[in-house]
């Protein structure tokens, strides 16, 4: 795959159809891509990687690139695509400036998975078919890629692209509704319990805003968390319950916005389950306002910003019960 | 030299939080290792490093600095006063141990900051060489060995026992009274000697210091480099956060009703908001707040503390950068001919 990609890339640069291209740059080790953009075949071919670590969301850095003049061509996996589109739709990203090249994924495996298996001094990776074969300072292991692989990605949404201009690898179909197993699991909780397990997770929260900072539906210009003028202004709040509220108020924040990329989730160094409050409203908001996918198409009216009369008024929360 | 068998580690324990509150490397709800005041049944972690660095214990991310409340007209003016209490570190690696020091030149200097000196002067730090360092791992750039921790009592577990080595009259002070075989140097040593072995063959410990140091601003401040290391960074405060030498913070205020709570809490070089001042921001874009961390770490500090850097390579940022941007990455761009590839 990592050939392919750049040779197209290569091809897309010297043929004058773009002039820069979004994709990754080799890091020190097999795991550790970083989102680069390249503008000369030089360092393309010197430093351009493709691997099944390549999991950063890219569609947020275009929100700045397709701004700049001249086109970019971004490699996008299939749940990048979702949020792509989404911001398309937004009018955060300028659609002429971008050439989708889309890259079929099987998902994507995430070195905190292999580093809790208690794998350590991983130096370097093969995939073999089905399994990771990784060498390490203490010798030669094994993983089932399966077992690597990042949790949206095991319970991914949909292989299926939201929008490309051009395919590498094959576009996929709609998976079942596997994700929201977690979500059931939250809500058959008493309410104590439930409060129980989001105050313990929520407790090792850093405030380090990675969260919020990867996330392709925080694209405000100044988060009103950063601006000493809006008086909630906040680095770490002298309360904990205060600091809770920060990931409350950001998930109802992207409601009806967040496509359920994982970023939030993939990027927490206190390992806390974020995706799992976004989850909960889309699933919500799936059986209030009907199903609805952000970032799937360029027409729907996003419930939260639509009306029609026949809505179900706001105590039907409360006369669901617990839920 | 003491000894105590690995089965008996509880005993060891309960004997330490019978002394003073002890904090051990425990894993958390999410799997990952925090130091956690100890109770009885906790088990020591497996994993090298704690997620979060060791320095939260002397230097808290939040630290209650005073309150004000308002009854009619009056303003009652409370304080916090620094901790009184002592507590014991059990677990600390040698990395975090060296970080310790950079971060008393910073607090300690005069005028101490009272609550750190107390956290410090109150806190007894005994360490744990790696055993099994980690491909992150590069403590040995800038000096450290792992095999050789420091603290107050080094610790090393060889040929299924804990051997715990006082190094200071406080370590020694520890020990008394606590049940504890004496032992020989053998096991130790040639514990030793297998960790240096594989700290060897550690990927980045080749790293090179010589491009940095406190006389390097002119050469590396405008180099074009920094646009591209920067051009990914999400502006996040992770690396921060998870460093044990970053110690930079803010005082802010927290209302609630008639109540004011003065706070200081860790902030970041990373945010846009880092050093705002009434005339604007000194470091518009991320490209000027990337390069002051990495410049704070390997030429300011260094300057102003006799050649010392402020990174100890235990390799936090590496693992945990969401885009994965690391010193290391940035030592091996801007370092010149030793640090190519």
């Amino acid at each position: 795959m990592q050939a392919r990609l750049i040779q197209r890339a290569k091809e897309l640069l010297e043929s004058g159809e773009v002039e820069r291209v979004l994709g990754w740059t080799a890091g020190e080790f097999f795991y550790d891509l970083t989102p680069a953009v390249f503008t000369t075949v030089e360092v393309l071919e010197k430093d351009f990687r493709y691997n099944v670590f390549a999991g950063a969301n890219l569609s947020k850095y275009l929100i700045a690139e397709s701004r700049k003049p001249g086109k970019i061509a971004a490699f996008l996996k299939p749940c990048d695509s979702y949020s792509f589109l989404q911001l398309v739709k937004e009018h955060r990203i300028n659609r002429e400036n971008v050439y989708v090249v889309g890259v079929g994924c099987e998902g994507k495996c995430d070195m905190e998975k292999i580093r809790a298996a208690g794998i350590k001094g991983v130096l370097d990776v093969k995939q073999n078919g089905d399994t990771l074969v990784l060498d390490t300072l203490y010798g030669e292991k094994t993983m089932a890629v399966a077992d690597a692989l990042a949790e949206r990605c095991a319970v991914c949404k949909s292989k299926k692209f939201a929008i490309y201009d051009e395919l590498i690898g094959e576009d996929g179909e709609d998976s079942d509704d596997s994700r929201f197993a977690e979500v059931r699991r939250l809500e058959a909780m008493t309410p104590e319990e439930r409060f129980a397990f989001w105050r313990g997770e929520l407790s090792r929260c850093i405030r380090c805003n990675a969260c919020r900072n990867v996330c392709p539906a925080c694209s405000c210009e100044k988060c009103v968390f950063d601006n000493p003028a809006s008086g909630v202004e906040n680095k770490a709040a002298a309360s904990s319950f205060e600091e809770n509220m920060f990931h409350i108020i950001r998930a109802f924040h992207v409601a009806g916005r967040c496509t359920d990329c994982g970023e939030c989730s993939r990027v927490c160094p206190q390992h806390i389950p974020l995706h799992l409050l976004n989850r909960k409203l889309i699933s919500d908001m799936n059986e209030l306002y009907g199903a609805y996918q952000a970032g799937a198409d360029m027409e729907s009216r996003p419930p939260m910003v639509d009306f029609r009369q026949n809505d179900p008024e706001p105590s039907i929360v409360h006369e669901r019960g617990n839920r | 030299m003491k000894k105590i068998e690995k089965k008996n580690l509880s005993v060891l324990f309960e004997a330490l939080a019978a002394k003073a509150a002890l904090y051990i490397p425990a894993d958390n709800a999410a799997g990952q290792s925090q130091f956690t005041r100890y109770e009885a049944g906790m088990t020591l972690s497996e994993k090298l490093n704690t997620a979060r660095s060791p320095k939260d214990l002397f230097f808290p991310q939040i630290e209650n600095l005073v309150d004000f409340q308002v009854f009619g007209k009056e303003i009652q003016v409370r304080e916090r006063k620094a901790p009184e209490e002592d507590f014991i570190l059990f677990g600390v690696r040698g990395c975090d141990c060296k970080s310790f020091e950079i971060l008393d030149k910073v607090f300690l200097s005069e005028p101490a900051d009272g609550y750190y000196a107390a956290r410090r002067s109150h806190g007894i730090v005994m360490t744990l060489a790696c055993g099994a360092p980690e491909e992150t791992c590069f403590c040995g750039v800038f000096g450290i060995d792992p095999a050789a921790p420091g603290g107050d009592v080094s610790c090393y577990f060889a040929e299924d026992a804990l051997f715990l080595q006082p190094l200071t009259s406080k370590g020694e002070a520890l020990l008394e009274g606590i049940a504890l075989e004496e032992a020989g140097d053998e096991a130790v040593e040639a514990e030793k000697t297998s960790i240096r072995r594989i700290a060897d063959r550690l990927p980045l410990n080749q790293l090179s210091t010589e491009a940095f140091g406190g006389d390097k601003t002119k050469t590396l401040f405008d180099r074009p480099e920094w646009e591209t290391l920067a051009k990914s960074c999400i502006g996040c405060g992770t690396c921060t956060f998870v460093c044990p030498t970053c110690q930079c913070y803010d005082v802010k205020e927290f209302k609630a009703g008639d109540t004011v709570q003065r706070f200081r809490c860790w902030d970041s070089c990373m945010y846009s908001d880092f050093t705002m001042m009434s005339a604007g921001q000194p470091r518009p874009t991320q490209k000027e707040r990337f390069r002051q961390r990495f410049m704070h770490k390997l030429v300011y500090y260094p300057a102003n503390n006799e050649g010392l850097f402020s990174c100890v390579g235990c390799g936090r940022c590496v693992a945990k950068c969401p885009i994965h941007m690391n010193i290391a990455k940035v030592m091996k761009t801007l370092g010149g001919a030793q640090n190519e590839k």
